[in-house]
């Protein structure tokens, strides 16, 4: 199961990869959707795979009686879902605002803060 | 005794720094008649210093102090004799008086408390340096003191001259210091002390040092930097635009003898080879006569007055280069003479300027009668400075021929450059107390008149001075003059040297000088045209240098600037994922940690099913041709990974995903709907390939390392202690929960903080106006 | 989205959604659940509600700013850690009130409230999001 894991997670980082270098904002936040989820699965997996035990204590018992799902892994993932789904909100209305003020979805178009023809500062003291 | 001596010291040092926090409080209550309280603060210095006279001049070394940073070896000591001594004087001695004439020549200026403030600072960190016997103590005040003198020159920050005076001099000393701090490094890594009082009792160590060269040109660099040798002499003209209690002050009187300070300091552990006695003669022989020719050729009292001290500290680095006992004592006379007459010349030219409105010496004249008091105290401070009885400078200048009278070619070489350059300052020097009192009487800007008692007080107490320790010159050479010759030499030395004239080679030189003297003042007028028309024709200075220094190092920084931050995202992003997949694989080769190749797995087919379903929705995200199916698609590959989640054992994850995706899936389709775009990619075919690379590059990078984790062992240990107490100590028995809500509850704290200021960033974004590109503003005009 | 059929299952769903989310957190601790479920549950009920009907019912609906929910979460959350100072433990440590507390077979802690907090924040947050980019849709 982690070697089909692993090559999946490959996959779901090189589609995130390539949908981050492209240059249209649209894009752009599809593959940051795609990368959290590959990011997820990455921490998951290195916690090693365990089929269909949750990480719960039987009633009864205070100690899990068998080999149980690895919980740290899991804890961890879960807020990372919550926090990487906020950024991910943010992201996109930033990028909707970004739009409706620079009339543009095009990376090269969004130059306000680091303009193509910029002056040098003053040489005076 | 020794316990409560030890601790005034101590408060001696802070005194200044605390009197520089109560002065703009006293200066806002009393005016410029705050002077008076806060010249008190140096003057009680001065008094408990001179406490240490007795002591030192009998031949003791004074080093006590605090631990202040153990681990580190950096202690709060001083060390304090014969040299330090006399500094320590002199500086809180002058100090008293440069405080008064402040409150005389700043008075009525809105911030004059402000530069109370910053003088007592500096008067405090130069103190200091003096006294420092720890290395990095040293270097922190000596950077104190290039910082305060750095705020005195900009003083008057609205002008250009003076932001560009106080920028060259701070670059320059800084730079200085940074070198310096180079040095002291290379020497405690050497001989293993950081203190000077142990690198002076380490011997010949640093001598025999194969970093001796290494050591000494850093040291030297902090040192001719910080003392203006040529050639980084010319921050101190520039340093002018300072008020003139400044440039008598540090300009003069102190700071730019910490460079000299050093050098006398490290004579005796560092001194005595033959690239000591090269480079130091050299440079200060050369600074010497620059800063002299460069003094005729100026107009303005100041300047004048600033390329003789340029002159003087020549003089001073080269006596101290050679070495011998004549030398180290005239070094020691010189360095104390010249900070009296100086100091005095200089507020002079300040009551001047203040009084005449004028501080050119062509445009004034005859002011002899109307500044009685002002002419003496110029008159006395000139004869000291030409080396004239009955002055203290008369003795520097006797006692500087006998150290270079001698018959080998270098002594004569060096001797020659002395008469130079001690003609040159006699012309000057005369020119400065003669030319503004006597002669015609000329109109003046203002009209001038004999200035308050807070202003001559200064220059004539430093004249003053100027006799009667030449007078006296038995008792000062007891007490002072022979103590710091022993502590400059290391070995000890006394000086007798006093008014009465001895017949011989330095007599006849002495006269020698006079009489060039003379020659230069007489024809002063037609020697600047003449320094002019060849200074016109060289035509480039250091000075002009540093500007073209800034404005290389502002282009390359904007160059740089701008081929980093060029403002291309997709490069940007290019640039990061290149060095993640670098970062991956480098590791793993370097290494050798690449995974062995795995098994084919073996999965039942809905788990086969769900992976090709994710891995369908990942396509179908890249090829979609309208913007609805990339985003259902986007939904297919995360509601994949939620029943992932479910087959592997992690419900609570499964749910939380259903529920993100759900809501992704929704807020993505609300505001993309709004925007009227083609998500289709216009990229060029090269451009794709290449991106590909990349990402298929990273890709494969997360696979092969994840591989290799999993092949790996594994820790379990922090996963067996949740497991073990989850309902034990926690009474939970979901694991996942219990981790979240009680054993890492401060994370979770911290995360659902992030989740809100993620809603209150999204709220404030939605709420603003979206308003028209701000047309980017024009550059200014180079 | 506003059919007749939706606007008037609304509602009723979003309740339903509403009271099972307050279900999950509390099975949270011993089942599959907990605060940051329950609370993404309830905002997508809001959520629904509000594609449904509108934003302002939903606003009606919520009485406070979904903002201030968030806010009154994080305090919850951070003063149940800070009831561990009146026992001279360190900060978040759990603490649960004797076994049958007032007769009812109940683990009261402050463990539950910070998780109550969890909640409230994720609701709030999330429903805020929601809602503002609902409204823009709206206008």
């Amino acid at each position: 199961m982690e070697t089909a894991l692993s090559v999946t997670v490959g996959c779901f980082f090189a589609i995130s990869v390539y949908l981050l270098l492209s240059k249209h904002v649209i894009r752009i936040m599809l593959g940051v959707g795609v990368l959290g989820n590959a990011v997820n699965l990455l921490i998951f997996t290195n916690g090693r795979l365990l089929r269909e035990v949750p990480p719960i204590i039987a009633p009864g018992m205070s100690t899990p009686a068998m080999e149980i799902a690895n919980p740290l892994p899991q804890a961890l993932v879960l807020t990372a879902i919550v926090i990487s789904f906020s950024l991910f909100a943010f992201m996109l209305v930033l990028a909707f605002r970004a739009y409706q003020s620079l009339g543009t979805d095009d990376t090269d178009g969004m130059r306000v803060a680091e303009p193509a023809d910029e002056k040098l500062p003053p040489l005076g003291y | 005794m020794e316990q409560s001596s030890d601790a005034l010291t101590f408060f001696a040092l802070l005194l200044p720094f605390a009197a520089a926090a109560v002065a703009p409080l006293a200066t806002r209550l009393m005016g410029h008649r705050a002077a008076w309280l806060l010249a008190l603060a140096p003057a009680l210095i001065f008094l408990h210093f001179t406490t240490f006279l007795d002591e030192v001049s009998s031949g003791a070394t004074i080093t006590a102090g605090y631990a202040w940073i153990p681990a580190l070896g950096v202690d709060f000591a001083w060390l304090i004799d014969g040299l330090s001594l006399t500094f320590a004087l002199l500086i809180t001695g002058i100090g008293a008086l440069i405080v008064l004439y402040s409150g005389g020549y700043l008075k009525g200026h809105e911030h004059q408390g402000r530069f109370f403030s910053f003088i007592l600072l500096f008067m405090g960190a130069m103190l200091g340096l003096v006294v420092s016997d720890n290395f990095l103590m040293l270097f922190v005040f000596w950077e104190l003191t290039s910082i305060t003198s750095f705020l005195l020159i900009g003083f008057d920050h609205r002008r250009e001259a003076s932001r560009r005076a106080a920028i060259q001099a701070l670059a320059v000393t800084g730079l200085g210091g940074l070198s310096l701090l180079a040095g002291l490094l290379v020497v405690a890594g050497v001989t293993g002390e950081m203190s000077l009082s142990g690198l002076l009792g380490s011997g010949g160590a640093m001598r025999d040092s194969a970093l001796y060269a290494t050591a000494l040109v850093l040291l030297l660099g902090g040192a001719f930097t910080k003392s203006a040798q040529f050639p980084f002499h010319f921050w101190l003209p520039n340093a002018m635009e300072a008020p003139t209690p400044v440039s008598a002050y540090l300009h003069s009187a102190t700071m730019v003898k910490a460079g000299v300070y050093l050098v006398m300091r490290l004579n005796p552990a560092m001194g005595d080879t033959v690239m000591w006695a090269t480079i130091l003669p050299l440079f200060g022989g050369a600074t010497l006569l620059v800063g002299g020719v460069l003094a005729v050729r100026q107009t303005d009292l100041k300047l004048m007055l600033a390329y003789t001290t340029v002159a003087s500290l020549g003089l001073l680095v080269m006596l101290t280069g050679l070495g011998s006992e004549h030398a180290v004592a005239a070094a020691a006379l010189y360095l104390v003479a010249h900070s009296m007459f100086k100091g005095a010349l200089f507020m002079v030219a300040g009551v001047i300027d203040h009084e005449a409105g004028t501080r050119d010496v062509t445009k004034v004249g005859g002011l002899r009668r109307l500044m009685p008091v002002t002419a003496s105290a110029a008159m006395l401070a000139a004869i000291s400075m030409g080396g004239l009885p009955p002055m203290f400078g008369f003795l520097a200048k006797e006692e500087i021929y006998y150290a270079t009278a001698g018959a080998t070619p270098w002594l004569i070489l060096v001797t020659l450059a002395a008469l130079a350059g001690n003609a040159l300052m006699f012309a000057v020097g005369f020119a400065v107390a003669i030319k503004p009192f006597f002669g015609v009487e000329r109109e003046t800007p203002k009209h001038a008149h004999e200035g308050p008692v807070l202003l001559w007080l200064g220059p004539l107490a430093l004249a003053v001075a100027g006799v009667a320790t030449a007078l006296f010159s038995n008792v000062v050479h007891v007490l002072v003059s022979s103590p710091m010759a022993t502590a400059i030499g290391g070995i000890p030395a006394e000086i007798t040297i006093s008014v009465v004239p001895h017949i011989g080679v330095p007599l006849a030189l002495s006269l020698l000088t006079i009489v060039a003297g003379v020659a230069i003042y007489r024809s002063i007028d037609r020697l600047r045209e003449m320094i002019a028309g060849m200074l016109a024709a060289i035509g480039w200075g250091p000075d002009r240098g540093f500007d073209q220094a800034i404005r290389g190092l502002i282009r390359a920084s904007a160059a740089i600037t701008s081929a980093i931050h060029h403002g291309r995202m997709d490069v940007y992003m290019g640039v990061t994922f290149t060095a993640t997949a670098v970062a991956l694989f480098a590791p793993m080769i370097v290494y050798g940690e690449l995974p062995a190749w795995p098994a084919f797995p073996d999965l039942p087919f809905y788990e086969w099913t769900i992976i090709i379903i994710a891995l369908i929705g990942l396509a179908a995200i890249v090829i979609a041709k309208d913007r609805l199916t990339a985003i259902v698609s986007l939904g297919i590959q995360g509601f994949a990974v939620a029943v992932i989640f479910m087959l592997l054992g992690a419900p609570d994850l499964s749910f939380t995903q259903f529920m993100v995706e759900t809501l992704s899936v929704v807020i993505l389709a609300l505001v993309m709907t709004r925007l009227r775009l083609d998500p289709t990619d216009h990229r060029p075919l090269g451009e794709k390939l290449l991106d590909m690379a990349i990402a298929g590059t990273c890709g494969l990078g997360f696979t092969l390392m994840l591989l290799r984790v999993t092949q790996g062992t594994f820790d379990r240990t922090l996963s067996d202690f949740f497991e073990q107490w989850s309902y034990t100590i926690a009474h939970g028995r979901n694991i996942v929960n219990v981790i979240l809500v009680d054993f890492r509850g401060v994370d979770t704290l911290g995360e659902i903080a992030v989740v809100m200021i993620a809603g209150l960033a999204i709220l404030a974004l939605i709420r603003i106006r979206p308003r028209a590109v701000p047309e980017p503003k024009p550059g200014p005009e180079l | 989205m506003r059919t007749v059929i939706f606007g008037s299952i609304a509602p009723y769903l979003t309740s339903l959604m509403v009271l099972f989310s307050v279900f999950v957190l509390l099975r949270g601790h011993n089942e599959p659940g907990g605060g940051f479920i329950g609370g993404l549950i309830a905002a997508s009920a809001f959520a629904i509600y509000g594609i449904a009907c509108g934003v302002s019912p939903v606003r009606r609906a919520l009485r406070f700013h979904p903002m201030a929910i968030s806010g009154a979460g994080l305090l919850t959350s951070a003063l149940s850690g800070l009831v561990s100072l009146g026992y001279a433990t360190p900060f978040l440590t759990g603490l649960w009130a004797p076994e049958g507390f007032m007769g009812i077979e109940f683990a009261f802690s402050s463990v539950l409230f910070f998780d109550i907090g969890v909640y409230l924040v994720v609701v709030g947050s999330i429903t805020s999001i929601a809602l503002a980019l609902e409204e823009r849709e709206s206008d």
